[in-house]
């Protein structure tokens, strides 16, 4: 049971990087990375529970946190020309 | 007993593989960001939670259940706010919303 859904995981991986590919422009990218690091949270869990070591939760708790300030650190940078004009005034 | 909760992990686990797969399956099919934006974030939370919970079955050590539950509770409080601030972002940057007629972007 846990070898079929790491299976099926690995498929929606592939599928998903189809998008990080193909996606026209900047914001599609973002979101099929997001999700790319949601799925790599679940395979690190389930290869953890294939090979009998519930220790690599720790893994997948700390990736989980990687890609959540990963995501906001982007768009951080793709935005600092809002969050500038923001903190001075916003009259530049 | 244990054949019932083997038989609960296992469906669980099943469904949330199979909401992962359906929300990947989204993100190629549908036409707009903002429409693939909606069927990540949903299925994203629900599957990763199916799952996790269906692990949750497996294990009978009480820090495995404990980091378990951390996981969830930290994903469905990320993955909403994910999703929120990527559609703001895009709403500012003056990414267009898709009306039925136009072509897929």
């Amino acid at each position: 049971m846990i070898v079929g859904a790491l299976g099926v995981i690995v498929v929606a991986m592939v599928i998903t990087l189809f998008r990080a590919f193909r996606g026209p422009r900047l914001y599609n990218r973002i979101l099929a990375i997001n999700m790319f690091g949601t799925k790599t949270v679940l395979f690190i869990a389930l290869v953890g529970f294939l090979t009998g070591r519930p220790d690599y939760l720790d893994i997948a708790m700390l990736y989980a946190l990687v890609n959540f300030v990963a995501l906001i650190a982007v768009l951080r940078l793709t935005h600092s020309h809002d969050l500038i004009e923001r903190a001075s005034g916003g009259s530049q | 007993m244990t054949v019932m909760l083997d038989i609960t992990g296992a469906v669980l686990v099943a469904l949330g593989s199979l909401f992962i797969l359906s929300g990947s399956v989204g993100l190629v099919r549908f036409p707009d960001f903002y429409t693939r934006s909606h069927a990540v974030g949903v299925t994203d939370s629900s599957g990763a939670g199916l799952i996790l919970v269906g692990l949750v079955t497996q294990t009978s050590n009480v820090e495995t259940v404990v980091r378990l539950i951390l996981i969830i509770l930290f994903m469905f409080l990320t993955g909403p706010t994910a999703t929120h601030i990527l559609a703001e972002a895009a709403r500012k940057d003056g990414v267009p919303a898709w009306r039925p007629g136009e072509k897929r972007r």
